[in-house]
């Protein structure tokens, strides 16, 4: 369980903050979809997650974060580091390039966790399974499709086992079966007891596995609480983010002096 | 005005079995706003690779405008198809977002005010022109994407190329590039949009190509191509038609591939369906 209250954070260098006024409580079992329109301050809230500010990533943190009920300290938000992973939104910003195939790079951050070998074999191809991947075990990382890398990174990421994750745009480069598959593995995390987080601009595909949301916009969370009411109501058009299919429908017909069908969107 | 034909075409990439695109035959007329979909590695970017001469055949021919491609230099090729890449921070390289919209344009030859008329008209289309003097790499990623848009936009070249054009983007960002779309088609512009947005596919483009394994699986318009009784075949190709399609469907409507014709098809069904009913009720009266 993770908790934000209060969280502000300014870049270096930034004359306003990205995240401002930050609440937020994130159960163990929960997956949380982060919405917002681009600059809302997805990617920031996700580094804040994942530790990475203010030690990697320089700025000013103020307000108030704990890990299972106890406060990180000032200064300690790397404890964060050591409980979460992240997945950035670009591939290539992650991967090392120093790897022969895309199994070794999927399995280089795993094995800094100092695991006996065959354990990290098999934690490696376990998430490669799990991505249905493993036909791309053996190509050169360097020479996949964008789509591709995303899915090794993915597959790096689950063999590390971390107990929370946190997910920016983790679907951005692939197509549907691919999409599908991200999130049915993060789904079955959390029911083993992560706590996930995942940014993304699809709504509809975020929805099927979401149990909680919140909304950004201009670093501070405009609405946030269970994921259904949240990602199928008005509130994500208003703030620019793309709506749930049916809710966006019934409003098109309604803009169009139409009557909807009293039973749109349940044939889907 | 200009005509894109591909006969036969085949690549192989060196090391590799299978070829990635395995005969393909294509005539796309001026004009069109043409989808490229299909699952990751289905083809899709080695196709628009041979449009901008980065690969050349590994058998049949690329012709643009009727010329060969095989047979024009890839500068000459730059002024006729302009191209942005999936990944647009690979495409980046100057230090001041104007000044990166108007590489091409200035590449192809383009100086003063017609340089800055194009650079403005591609940085206001992308919404861009408020970041004009910042440097791309101060961009988000989706404003660097839509960088990335506008250095292909101020090139003015009679084809357009997007790879993955809405990839992050958000709701009002993805409105933007159809907006794009819609404008290049009515100036007679040629557009290819490789993507896996089957909603923006639907919403702004007039043809769909569905590539698999370097073949071409399906070819035809959103309303023929988005239909569930394709869902097998559109599964192969790794997309679902849209649930507004299932749902029109489902009412008994026209094919729905997108919002737009849900609507369209919903106000002829009520009008119908008033014509149709007086009648009923008069009968019954």
């Amino acid at each position: 369980m993770i908790r934000l209250s209060g969280v502000t954070f300014r870049y270096a260098g930034a004359d306003r903050p990205n995240l401002r006024g930050v609440d937020l409580l994130l159960p163990d079992g929960s997956v949380t979809a982060v919405v917002g329109p681009n600059g809302a301050g997805k990617t920031t809230l996700a580094l804040v997650l994942a530790g990475l500010v203010p030690g990697v990533i320089r700025g000013r943190l103020e307000g108030a974060l704990e890990i299972d009920g106890v406060p990180v300290t000032e200064g300690g938000a790397e404890a964060l580091a050591a409980v979460t992973g992240i997945c950035l939104a670009d591939p290539a910003t992650q991967r090392s390039g120093i790897h022969r195939t895309a199994w070794e790079e999927a399995a280089s951050g795993a094995a800094s966790l100092g695991l006996a070998r065959e354990a990290l074999i098999a934690r490696v191809d376990a998430a490669f399974r799990r991505l249905g991947i493993e036909r791309l075990a053996e190509r050169d990382p360097a020479r996949l499709s964008g789509g591709e890398q995303q899915l090794v990174g993915i597959a790096g990421l689950l063999a590390m086992e971390p107990r929370h994750l946190v997910l920016d745009e983790p679907t951005a480069q692939l197509d549907l079966p691919g999409t599908r598959l991200v999130l049915d593995a993060l789904a079955a995390l959390a029911r083993e007891g992560a706590m996930i987080v995942i940014a993304e601009h699809r709504t509809d595909e975020l929805a099927r596995i979401a149990t909680d949301a919140v909304l950004l916009e201009d670093g501070a969370v405009v609405a946030a609480g269970p994921a259904g009411p949240l990602l199928g109501g008005p509130l994500p058009h208003r703030h620019g983010v793309e709506e749930r299919w049916a809710t966006r429908l019934a409003r098109r017909i309604a803009e169009a002096g139409l009557t909807p069908p009293a039973d749109l969107g349940e044939g889907a | 005005m200009t005509e894109i034909r591909l006969t036969g075409l085949v690549h192989r990439y060196p090391g590799t079995g299978t070829p990635a695109l395995d005969g393909i035959d294509l005539h796309i007329p001026a004009g069109t706003a043409l989808g490229l979909l299909g699952r990751n590695g289905s083809g899709k970017s080695t196709l628009i690779a041979h449009l901008v001469g980065i690969l050349r055949p590994t058998g049949g021919a690329v012709l643009v405008g009727g010329r060969d491609a095989a047979g024009l230099r890839v500068a000459e090729l730059a002024r006729i198809v302009g191209v942005a890449i999936q990944d647009p921070a690979r495409q980046i390289v100057a230090r001041r977002v104007a000044d990166e919209a108007g590489f091409g344009p200035r590449m192809l030859g383009v100086r003063g005010a017609a340089l800055e008329a194009a650079v403005a008209d591609a940085l206001a289309a992308t919404g861009l022109t408020d970041a004009a003097d910042e440097n791309p790499w101060d961009l988000g990623p989706s404003r660097r994407r839509l960088l990335g848009i506008a250095a292909v936009l101020a090139m003015r070249t009679p084809v357009v190329v997007l790879d993955e054009p809405t990839a992050g983007l958000d709701d009002r960002e993805r409105e933007r590039v159809g907006a794009i779309v819609r404008q290049l088609t009515e100036a007679g512009r040629t557009t290819l949009v490789a993507t896996h947005d089957v909603r923006f596919a639907a919403e702004h483009l007039d043809r769909l190509v569905l590539l698999d394994a370097g073949c071409i699986l399906l070819d035809g318009t959103p309303a023929d191509l988005l239909r569930s009784e394709r869902s097998p075949v559109l599964a192969a190709a790794g997309i679902a038609p849209p649930p507004v399609a299932r749902e029109g469907e489902r009412l008994g409507l026209a094919p729905t591939p997108s919002d737009a014709a849900f609507v369209a098809a919903l106000r002829c069904a009520e009008s119908e369906g008033r014509a149709g009913s007086r009648p009923l009720e008069e009968g019954l009266t």
